[in-house]
């Protein structure tokens, strides 16, 4: 019923009830989503269990942001960069196979442009920019005439700015529907309310997982994928290992419509700052852009405080102060409502892609923080890959689990 | 004494007389009376739409009727984005239909 059984591994049990696929993916957020896709166009038999709704957290509660202006050169630039080559194929792509009556991704390549308002800020910017733009970024230096024809209502009291044409947005929750839509036209099965209470293991080889328990039934596959965000540290535990991901919280404030005054997203150049510090403590760091229905979000914050949801004003009162920096005119403003979530925070500021050195037949796609929307389509062509075992699109290495950062995070397998 | 017992003849909380009023949208005149939203008057005249969206230019009017959506803002005596829905009617407003076209990216 879902597809050609597994049958590439001894270890398949054929012989048991139950459903069984090549690959279980555990979470339909949009990392789960783009694996599902990929595994399933590989030729995978697929199941996806989620616990709640398909793209109902963390892929929710963002800004649907394809960055490559706040990375510094390094492993995670380099997926950004690989991930944005990925995406206008995808597009056009999902838009043949699903169709006109598909709702829009709403994919824009509308530019990023960040800005220094101190002179103590101006030079970090532009020393920042320069070390992107010899790892392959599109960064602009452009002066203050330049930047105000990008926006004329940005603030006076520029020091620096540069621009990102390669930065761009998606709708996250059309497009983690589009990415489903289409893993089911290739065969995959998404089952939705379907929580994961534990791990079924060989029981000739404890250290091997051959499925999982659902509130569903049992499923078996011989690979398992960790693709729960925030909570794939409680994904693991359930399955019996641990992984050091935590919550992140973050909110947005959305103003109400006016006529469009703002054309491509504007931070502020500490946001990078704020990005790479591990400090859990509340940050803010202005990120501003509008859509296109005229209302205008304003973030950024981070603030390590578990998955406590209260609406935290004080946090939301510095965003504001903060977006005014950038924008005067957002002095006048109405704000109209705000939302927030939580980003799955790795110690070391990587996502984790690939096997589970402890267990053999786990996989993980987790901890790419406030990227996930953006790096999805590059962690799906890399985890495929190793499943096939096949050579990966970039080195994957500076992503696996058993990395020597991660090595004080990680308990035994249990 | 409970509310319900009062008699509606010796009930003191009773509304003026409703005065009509007249509105112009789009400069078409629409009449109502005192009391009554912008988006009551409007609604009354038949008319459930009186906003483009930016990106599809699909209509939008009144969609959840609180001032919590802001679908339903229009131009009131030359102030831009009044909610209609929360706007008191005055005799003689000028209310003009909004549509704001989606901007040419500059990359």
């Amino acid at each position: 019923m879902i597809g050609p059984a597994a049958t590439k591994r001894e270890t398949a049990p054929r012989h048991m009830s139950g459903a069984s696929a090549d690959v279980i993916i555990i979470g339909a957020g949009i990392i789960g989503a783009a694996c599902a896709r990929s595994l399933a166009r590989a030729g995978r038999s697929v199941i996806v269990v989620e616990r709640g709704a398909a793209a109902s957290a963390t892929s929710a509660q963002g800004e649907g942001n394809l960055l490559v202006s706040d990375k510094a050169p390094g492993p995670e630039l380099s997926l950004a960069l690989y991930s944005s080559t990925l995406w206008d194929p995808a597009v056009r792509q999902l838009r043949d196979e699903l169709g006109p009556q598909f709702p829009s991704i709403e994919f824009e390549r509308k530019g990023g442009l960040v800005v220094a308002t101190t002179e103590a800020g101006a030079q970090p910017l532009l020393d920042f920019a320069a070390t992107q733009s010899q790892a392959g970024v599109d960064a602009r230096s452009i002066d203050a005439a330049e930047a105000h024809d990008y926006e004329p209502e940005l603030t006076d009291n520029l020091t620096a700015a540069v621009f990102y044409p390669q930065d761009a947005q998606v709708q996250p929750v059309a497009a983690t529907e589009a990415l489903l839509a289409s893993a089911r036209l290739a065969g995959a099965r998404v089952l939705t309310d379907t929580a994961v209470v534990g791990a079924i293991r060989d029981p000739q080889h404890p250290d091997t997982i051959i499925g999982v328990q659902t509130a569903a039934g049992a499923m078996y596959a011989p690979d398992v994928v960790i693709a729960a965000g925030p909570w794939s540290g409680e994904v693991a535990a359930v399955l019996g290992v641990t992984l050091p991901i935590r919550p992140r919280r973050g909110m947005v404030l959305v103003t109400t419509r006016m006529p469009h005054k703002i054309f491509h997203k504007v931070y502020d150049g500490d946001y990078f700052g704020a990005t790479q510090s591990s400090d859990a403590s509340l940050q803010t760091s202005s990120v501003i852009e509008s859509t296109a229905a005229g209302t205008v979000l304003i973030g950024s914050s981070r603030e390590q405080v578990g998955f406590d949801e209260q609406l935290r004003v004080e946090v939301l009162s510095e965003i504001a102060q903060k977006s005014m920096r950038l924008f005067p005119f957002l002095e006048n403003a109405s704000v109209m409502r705000s939302y927030g979530g939580f980003r799955p925070y790795m110690p070391d500021h990587l996502p984790v892609i690939g096997a589970d050195h402890r267990v053999s037949g786990l996989w993980h796609a987790s901890g790419h923080e406030g990227a996930g929307i953006g790096l999805s389509l590059a962690t799906a062509e890399i985890l495929t890959a190793q499943l096939l075992g096949e050579s990966t699109p970039v080195d994957d290495s500076p992503f696996a689990l058993d990395r020597e950062s991660l090595a004080p995070f990680l308990g035994s397998a249990a | 004494m409970a509310a319900r017992i009062l008699p509606a003849s010796d009930d003191p909380i009773r509304p003026e007389p409703a005065q009509s009023l007249g509105l112009s949208l789009d400069g078409a005149p629409l009449s109502g009376i005192t009391g009554q939203t912008i988006a009551g008057v409007v609604l009354a005249s038949g008319r459930l739409s009186w906003r483009t969206s930016s990106h599809l230019g699909k209509p939008r009017g009144l969609f959840c009727g609180i001032g919590v959506c802001f679908d339903c803002i229009v131009t009131v005596n030359g102030e831009r984005d009044v909610r209609a829905c929360q706007r008191r009617a005055v005799d003689g407003d000028v209310v003009e239909s909004q549509h704001d076209a989606l901007p040419e990216v500059h990359l």
